[in-house]
């Protein structure tokens, strides 16, 4: 016991000191960072003024198209030469004109003059407001009421309510469910991947500059592997917790000394939406459907505080810490096996096989939880780490979660003790190329 | 006496080939037991199962009289053939490690480092990774780190190998001084001038089987096969002529007036018989009686040989 725990030590630690780690520990949070600041970045970087002088010749969109935060149209007469002469002097940023056919054209193509290119959403704006334009244009030609058009196009959203346990009705939303089912899938995937290649490597390691030999004349083959598997799960471990305190630090910072005014000014947009919500709601049940959450990211959070998060997150840790288990014990044996990385190719495939299935598998499950595949993958131990990940915000019968996590944790002993088996062979085989059917064959040798 | 270690009647086999047929042993403490043959013989099987790195299929092995048991680990160094370091590890660290994995405290295995290391004058190499230190470097860390828990039984396979002939005859030293400390050494080697001079004892193992054991001086003596070596002045057809039939030429070289002959003794006839007949002919320089090597006599018995071929021969 106190053998097992001297090589987990030196697992542990020989990675942690080690300058790689170090670079990952930093590059991952900054990495995360990036990817959630950077939208949030963007998307208020883009506020400054676009001034746009609208040379019409048809005169149809005259003084009509509405003017956004964003972008203040002015409108004008004169050659295109004079009014591109605007551009130059920087009078304005934007120079558009439209022809004078643009009313009786299938297809109506104003220019777009620029010194500097505009954003794609600018474009977009101008865009969608013009074809509005003609749009109402056209039917007031056919004289159309514009009012029952607008009466007829109602919007329709589903509200999916779950019938808990307690008979109480909880609000769900399948988007949110299927968002945070898939992250979690994807960290348990990345944590197999990285840290059960690192064991496979480690073994590789000892094998080929021959310590193996001296060390199990110490320990018995199984306890190297163990310590090996504990040792760089802890490693992972490590790593995640300092990502996700790094991440928190990172964004908290970003968010709230860089951004810090224009994450207050969508607060308070945030809250006089509330208040309209409210006033709407003793107003009368006729208007609410008019309401619309104006905030995607305030829609998620909502939602994300639906979901059951003890429950989630107490599956997640048993399912990233058995599936790694099972998986790294698989990964120590194929290093065993072979002689070098470049080997490992033929034993690889069918191990990570089972992974990339479940991926695979994973958008079909969360289109329909709790069909049969669904329910298969993820009781079987293989898959089930990745599988059970998606259904679980879902929601999963308990008995299901059970024998779920009942079959991951006899799969795992399965399997490190069939690992076990060829990795104490395995690690004392030089210089031959191994098959699978010796491979099958240590299976039976006597300790 | 209490042997050290026992090793009776092992049988192991592997998928398709039998690795031991009915092997024992018997290994006196504070002796060094030479473990020979050629390589596929079988010794790594053998070695391994003493180190209970794999078991037995048959038989039984004991160690200091009691059944071999996981407890005996931290009484047993070992030195495998195929050896090597972390390499991207510190030497001391490395060698820390080693240590308490073979049941020495963190202070102990300290104390015992520093004096080693002190010993072979290495004490700056504390903090070099293995990758920056030479081979031969490398193979002194991992002599110590084989000894360091002063083990009772001491298994070398291929101790000097990657050693110059300084390093090695230091090796050598620290194996006789560590075998007068009490320990008892089994020495794997393919090297039969080290086995004449190191081995009190062997046992030599072909194709899975014990061939012969036995003390290296016994052996030797018992495949002398009565033959001769003598260098002498004078006349060679004189000295041939007067050989009777009692002895029989086998090999002539001659340096101008100087000639030597190999003789080989046949019936009962002794060498004074022999230097009774030829001394009128010759003028003796000097007579010696051929022993055989330990290289003869192991590729003597490998290949199966009744009388032993002398020519690569062996004086004394």
């Amino acid at each position: 016991m106190n053998k097992l725990l001297l090589i987990i030590q030196r697992e542990y630690f020989s990675r942690v000191k080690k300058k790689s780690f170090l670079v990952m520990t930093i590059l991952g949070p900054l990495l995360m960072a990036g990817v959630m600041v950077v939208p949030i970045w963007l998307a208020m970087r883009d506020k400054t003024e676009h001034k746009i002088f609208v040379l019409d010749h048809s005169g149809l969109f005259i003084d009509k198209i509405p003017n956004s935060k964003e972008i203040k149209f002015t409108y004008g007469v004169g050659s295109i030469e004079a009014a591109k002469a605007k551009l130059k002097e920087g009078t304005f940023d934007l120079v558009m004109e439209v022809d004078i056919e643009a009313i009786n054209n299938q297809k109506t193509t104003p220019h777009l003059y620029y010194k500097k290119q505009p954003g794609i959403s600018i474009e977009q704006y101008i865009n969608n407001s013009m074809e509005n334009i003609l749009f109402d244009y056209r039917l007031q030609g056919d004289s159309i009421d514009l009012g029952k058009i607008e009466r007829a196009r109602r919007p329709v959203e589903i509200a999916t309510i779950k019938v808990t346990e307690d008979g109480e009705d909880q609000k769900t939303n399948s988007e949110t469910n299927m968002l945070v089912g898939f992250s979690l899938a994807i960290a348990i995937y990345i944590m197999i991947f990285l840290y059960g290649a690192q064991v496979m490597r480690g073994v590789i390691e000892e094998k080929t500059s021959r310590i193996v030999e001296v060390i199990v004349s110490s320990v018995k083959p199984f306890q190297l592997m163990l310590g090996k598997i504990v040792g760089v799960a802890m490693v992972g471990l490590t790593q995640f917790l300092l990502w996700i305190i790094f991440t928190v630090l990172i964004s908290t910072f970003v968010t709230g000394v860089l951004l810090k005014d224009q994450i207050a000014d969508q607060m308070k947009q945030n809250q006089q939406i509330e208040k309209v919500m409210k006033n709407d709601l003793t107003a009368g049940s006729d208007k609410m459907e008019k309401v619309k959450t104006p905030n995607e990211a305030l829609d998620f959070m909502n939602n994300l505080g639906k979901v059951d998060k003890t429950h989630i997150a107490l599956s997640f840790a048993f399912y990233f810490l058995f599936g790694y288990l099972l998986y790294a014990a698989l990964f120590a044996a194929i290093g065993s096996a072979v002689d070098s990385e470049a080997d490992t190719q033929q034993f690889m495939i069918p191990v990570t096989a089972p992974l990339i299935i479940s991926f695979a598998i994973a958008q079909g499950v969360a289109t329909d939880p709790d069909s049969g595949l669904a329910q298969f993958f993820s009781i079987f131990p293989l898959t089930s780490p990745i599988v059970m990940m998606v259904r679980l915000p879902f929601g999963v019968p308990v008995w299901e979660l059970a024998l779920s996590m009942v079959s991951l944790v006899l799969g795992f002993l399965f399997f490190t003790w069939l690992a076990g088996k060829i990795y104490r062979t395995g690690i004392l085989m030089y210089g031959k190329k191994t098959t699978w059917k010796e491979l099958g064959k240590w299976l039976f040798y006597k300790g | 006496m209490t042997p050290i270690l026992e090793v009776k009647n092992i049988h192991k086999n592997y998928a398709n080939h039998v690795a031991l047929n009915n092997v024992s042993l018997f290994v006196e403490p504070q002796k060094i037991f030479g473990l020979l043959g050629p390589n596929g013989a079988g010794k790594t099987s053998l070695i391994r199962i003493i180190n209970q790195i794999t078991g037995p299929d048959k038989g039984e092995v004991f160690f200091n009289g009691e059944h071999l048991a996981p407890k005996h680990v931290d009484f047993i160094g070992y030195l495998p053939e195929e050896r090597g370091l972390y390499k991207k590890m510190a030497v001391g660290e490395q060698a820390m490690y080693l240590a308490q994995l073979k049941g020495l405290k963190k202070t102990e295995a300290k104390a015992k480092l520093q004096h080693w290391f002190k010993k072979f004058e290495i004490e700056n190499w504390w903090d070099k990774k293995i990758e920056e230190l030479s081979k031969g470097m490398q193979q002194k860390v991992q002599f110590i780190v084989t000894v360091l828990h002063e083990p009772k039984l001491l298994i070398l396979d291929e101790p000097f190998s990657g050693f110059d002939p300084i390093n090695a005859q230091l090796i050598k030293n620290e194996i006789l001084e560590l075998r007068d400390k009490g320990a008892t050494i089994i020495f794997s080697t393919h090297n039969m001038g080290s086995v004449e001079e190191l081995c009190d004892n062997i046992a030599l193992i072909n194709k899975a089987e014990k061939l012969l054991d036995g003390s290296v001086k016994e052996i030797r003596k018992t495949y002398k096969s009565n033959t001769f070596k003598i260098t002498f002045k004078g006349n060679l057809m004189g000295f041939t002529n007067s050989l009777w039939a009692g002895a029989e030429l086998i090999e002539k070289s001659s340096d101008e007036d100087v000639h030597s002959v190999t003789v080989k003794m046949l019936r009962q006839n002794k060498p004074n018989d022999l230097l009774q007949a030829v001394l009128g002919n010759a003028e003796i320089l000097s007579f010696n009686e051929i022993i055989p090597s330990m290289n003869d006599i192991f590729i003597s018995v490998v290949e199966n040989k009744t009388t032993l071929n002398t020519q690569s021969a062996f004086t004394e």
